[in-house]
């Protein structure tokens, strides 16, 4: 081991903000009514009802600025951001670099001090921003208009499922179809999001070459098809190459095709939704294009469709008369709205930076970069003792690979959560197994995109070399992990227990302070 | 720049040429391209995309982005009085100095053991948000305000079986549009009518309420910016007929206004955008649902819910996910919601507000705001033609002005209003013809006394 060994993660067993801080204490302070408004109002409590006054203060703590500073700079520190490990962990997120001069952009009071509601001469600069992404999307993608409405992946499926159903209505055939397929490998919100929208959900389960056969495609479609919602290449890295021939099925029973493009940063420039038939698609701005993850949000899920969809397109939309740039609301076929007003916008100027830094030709270098690392790192990683790649029929991977503890599992008695929770103390993130359900035995997912170098792969390789060797030799060190993290290792399951369970302060106090 | 080993790029370590070329020595590869394969042929694209010349050095993209930015005119530029459940607040320096800490910033799924200090954020945000709330269960966040009322109102119908929703007509139309898209085919959203005082009306609730309701939803204050005066009344006339009371509540006016808990609710939302999170045009939204903690409400959160999880010691503790079999990642074809990446550093943000704040600047917040409202009230009804408040009875932030005696349009006083710096309120012509030519004024602790001032003298020029 190189590097990484002497690893420890700040552990500054900082207290909850909640028992900081001394009565009397203030973080910060707001302006003062002026004189003349103290004068010509009157006091609160007179002009509230008397029932409507809040009679006791909420138990909010006071705590002066520097301590509140200190106390979150603690618990920055004791969180592992992209910034500070090679984040190959992660894989279906799509982990990469956020450039820093994306942020200034985004720190900038041109974007941060806009009012959603400002009329639209006074926001040109951001109307075109979101006008000139939707028209970069659209080329990416092959599809003909977008919108950046939907506050993340999950929404834009959902986005996407609501379209599916206004266009089935629109052709007088919203009750008859009201089947969505999907497969086992896509998404879970892709079953989710479709079943939230009145769908019932047909889910293709994977052969053994990881991917659903077009037979079975047949077998479930049906007159109640409204469409199909599929994720390619799979959570698994496995691209179907029977695509086109299940949007095709799919298009002969009258339904349509959504395209979840959550795993779109292998295929930038290479492959797009149109040549494959798809009649629409998602793509993460959060994840292929940059915007940092922000701890689980905000993120943006950007939904595009092909010309018959884009009048079911939610409102407001952003267009180009040619001079100026309007907001539009006049559109009756509209879905509506899925989210308030016009989505994470700092996600959409993000983007559209990262896409002006990089081009046409840095957009396909990422892709086959991306691409690159994963096959050099799956070649690594399949030769350490313990792993298996799951479907080797399934051929090369592409921006990601599902693997298998299975061998070291039974071997050792080591558990995939295990080596999760002990690959921290060699300071890299903990890593993503499976989304349900689980089908490949002790599963982990890796994706290391087009952000790393070799080097930051090599080292990924032989920590987890070293934890698997560990977990055939000193199996009790893996097991008892994590050893140099922010914490030990914590019986959980009190979190699934009514009697136990604490979303807050409040309750915690209530039951276990007693 | 037409030999692509040369595209070299800083985001792309292994673009350098030695280094790709090792790693395609490695696979016995020759070129990087063939590593698709897999892709058949007719999928591909075959053509360079047709994208814009990249600005690869960082300068020019600088000088590039910030020339569009420029276009921009701001809530900093201009004197603002833009609200209408999207709201002009101060963000505090610490709360911008936390949110772009690259730890938080960069993070994403983590489990406890490698970003524990997000989930003590995120459990000490819903705790915050608790006291505020004066509720013992918070949801991490979900989209914004409206995914959130959507989502507590389908949690009432699965929780009582039953069909019908009751909403008002003083919520936003967006709101409504929202829900409606939301919860179509599965539950009949009937909307109540509201009384002249804005609030809504007890007797076309008495009509609609039935053995059906499954849920009863208002907002306090409501859209209008008017109290909500009757809550303790509609809640006991839908426990009454066996439904659940879901409110939305502004959390900015917590500090003064009874939490909606103590007249009632059973499940409260709301947006936590005021608590620190500048507008970024609508990226600033961070919506909450909250209850008591009963299990039977807490097995219909379709939101991740993060417990503290205590360990041998008082000093020692993890923090995990309560129940994530509930959540549209177990569920999938059979969840009735989902939730994925929401808003979580929205939220960490919340949280650091709420504790640079405290008991005693909320209260000073809500106190502000409400004066400042009822002085910017006072002035304007002194205005000839102009009337306003609409309705009657204290307001929080918003009221609405009708110009109809003026003889004027709101688009035509908001157009004049740029040239005086100021934004105008929002036009309700289009939303709410019954209000004929009014306007949606908004003012909050930004809004000194010559801010107010300004807007007056501006607005009797124009409409004179």
């Amino acid at each position: 081991m190189r590097k990484n060994i002497d690893y420890h993660a700040a552990r500054w067993d900082e207290p909850l903000i909640m028992q900081l801080g001394t009565p009397g204490e203030r973080g910060v302070l707001l302006p003062a009514c002026e004189k003349q408004i103290l004068e010509e109002t009157d006091d609160p409590a007179n002009i509230l009802p008397a029932h409507l006054l809040r009679q006791t203060p909420p138990e909010l703590p006071e705590v002066s600025q520097p301590r509140v500073v200190r106390h979150f700079m603690r618990l920055s520190q004791m969180t592992m951001g992209f910034d500070v490990t090679p984040d190959i962990s992660q894989g279906t997120c799509t982990m990469k670099y956020s450039p820093k001069i994306n942020e200034v952009f985004c720190q900038s009071p041109k974007l941060r001090q806009l009012h959603p509601y400002q009329d639209e001469e006074t926001v040109q600069g951001i109307l075109e921003i979101i006008y000139k992404l939707k028209l970069f999307l659209c080329e990416i993608s092959g599809m003909d208009d977008f919108t950046f409405q939907p506050g993340g992946g999950s929404q834009a499926i959902y986005t996407n499922a609501c379209i599916i159903r206004a266009y089935h209505e629109a052709n007088g055939e919203g009750e008859k179809r009201n089947e969505i397929i999907s497969t086992a490998f896509s998404h879970p919100v892709d079953s989710a999001a479709a079943h939230t929208a009145g769908f019932k959900v047909i889910t293709l389960m994977p052969e053994s070459n990881g991917y659903p056969s077009v037979e079975a495609l047949k077998a479930a479609i049906s007159p109640r098809t409204a469409g199909l919602m599929i994720t390619n290449p799979e959570d698994t890295g496995i691209f179907n190459p029977h695509i086109h021939e299940f949007v095709d099925l799919v298009h002969e029973a009258g339904g349509l095709c959504s395209y979840d493009q959550a795993n779109a940063n292998g295929i930038l420039g290479i492959a797009r939704a149109r040549e494959a038939g798809f009649d629409m698609c998602h793509f993460n701005l959060h994840k292929t294009f940059s915007s940092p993850h922000g701890c689980i949000g905000p993120g943006c899920g950007a939904v595009g469709v092909s010309d018959k969809l884009v009048r079911f397109l939610p409102v407001p939309r952003v267009s180009f008369d040619g001079e100026k740039y309007h907001i539009e609301f006049d559109h009756p076929d509209s879905i509506g709205q899925v989210r308030n007003y016009n989505g994470n916008i700092p996600a959409v100027l993000r983007s559209y930076a990262w896409i002006m830094s990089l081009g046409a030709e840095g957009l396909k270098r990422v892709a086959e970069i991306a691409v690159l690392n994963n096959n050099y790192l799956t070649k690594k990683i399949s030769q350490i003792k313990g792993v298996t790649i799951a479907y080797p029929e399934g051929g090369q991977r592409l921006e990601q690979t599902r693997f298998s503890w299975e061998t070291l599992t039974k071997d050792t008695g080591v558990t995939t959560e295990d080596v999760r929770r002990r690959i921290v103390d060699y300071g890299i993130q903990s890593y993503h197994t499976s989304h349900h359900p689980i089908i490949v035995p002790e599963p982990f997912t890796l994706e290391p995109s087009e952000s790393f170098s070799k080097e930051d792969l090599d080292l990924y390789v032989e920590i987890f070399s070293k934890v698997a060797e560990e977990a055939y030799e000193n199996t009790e060190v893996v097991l008892t992990a994590p050893h140099r993290s922010t914490t030990y290792q914590v019986d959980r399951s009190g979190c699934n227990d009514p009697e136990q369970w604490a979303m807050t302060w409040k309750a915690y106090r209530r039951k276990h302070l007693k | 720049m037409a030999d692509k080993k040369c595209f070299v790029h800083p985001y792309i370590p292994n673009s350098a040429p030695a280094v790709e070329q090792a790693m395609l020595e490695e696979l016995g590869e020759t070129a990087a391209e063939n590593l698709y394969r897999v892709i058949p042929d007719n999928l591909k694209l075959h053509r360079k995309l047709d994208l814009p010349e990249p600005l690869v050095s960082e300068y020019e993209l600088k000088r590039h982005v910030e020339k569009i930015l420029a276009k921009n005119q701001t809530c900093d530029e201009y004197i603002s009085f833009l609200g209408s459940g999207y709201w002009h607040h101060y963000v505090p320096a610490v709360c911008s100095e936390i949110a772009n800490r690259a730890e938080f910033l960069t993070a994403y799924w983590g489990d406890t053991y490698s970003d524990f200090g997000k989930w003590q954020a995120m459990f000490e945000y819903q705790s915050l948000m608790g006291e505020l709330l004066n509720m013992e269960v918070v949801s991490s966040p979900t989209y914004d305000w409206s995914s959130a009322a959507s989502s507590a109102i389908m949690m009432a119908v699965r929780i009582t079986g039953r069909s019908d929703v009751l909403v008002p007509s003083n919520i936003s139309k967006g709101r409504l549009s929202q829900m409606k898209n939301f919860i179509h085919g599965r539950a009949n959203l009937k909307t109540v009518e509201y009384t002249a005082n804005g609030t809504l009306s007890l007797e076309d609730l008495h009509k609609k309420i039935s053995a059906d309701t499954a849920a009863v939803y208002f907002e306090n204050p409501t859209f209008f910016g008017c109290f909500e005066t009757q809550g303790k009344e509609i809640a006991d006339l839908a426990h009454k007929a066996g439904a659940l009371v879901v409110v939305g509540v502004d959390p900015s006016s917590l500090g003064i206004v009874n939490p909606p808990a103590d007249y009632g609710a059973d499940i409260v939302c709301g947006d936590a955008q005021p608590l620190g999170n500048a507008m970024n045009y609508g990226g600033g939204a961070c919506g909450f649902i909250a209850t008591q903690d009963d299990e039977r409400l807490v097995a219909e959160y379709p939101t991740l819910l993060v417990s503290i999880a205590k360990g041998e010691n008082e000093d020692l503790w993890a923090f995990g996910e309560c129940t994530h079999e509930r959540t549209s990642y177990v569920k999938r074809g059979d969840s009735p919601d989902f939730i994925g990446t929401s808003q979580w550093l929205n939220a960490i943000t919340s949280g650091v507000y709420l504790s640079l704040m405290g008991p005693a600047g909320m209260k000073e917040l809500g106190e502000g705001i409400l004066r400042r409202t009822a002085y910017t009230i006072k002035q304007l009804s002194s205005l000839e033609g102009v009337r306003t408040p609409v309705f009657n009875g204290p307001h929080f932030k918003e009221f609405i002005v009708n110009f109809d005696a003026t003889g004027k349009t709101v688009a035509e006083i908001n157009k004049k209003l740029l040239s005086y710096g100021i934004f105008g309120g929002k036009d309700l012509s289009r939303d709410y013809p019954e209000f004929g030519q009014s306007a949606q004024y908004c003012v909050t602790e930004v809004h000194s006394l010559d801010d107010i001032n300004r807007l007056v003298s501006a607005l009797k020029e124009v409409l004179a």
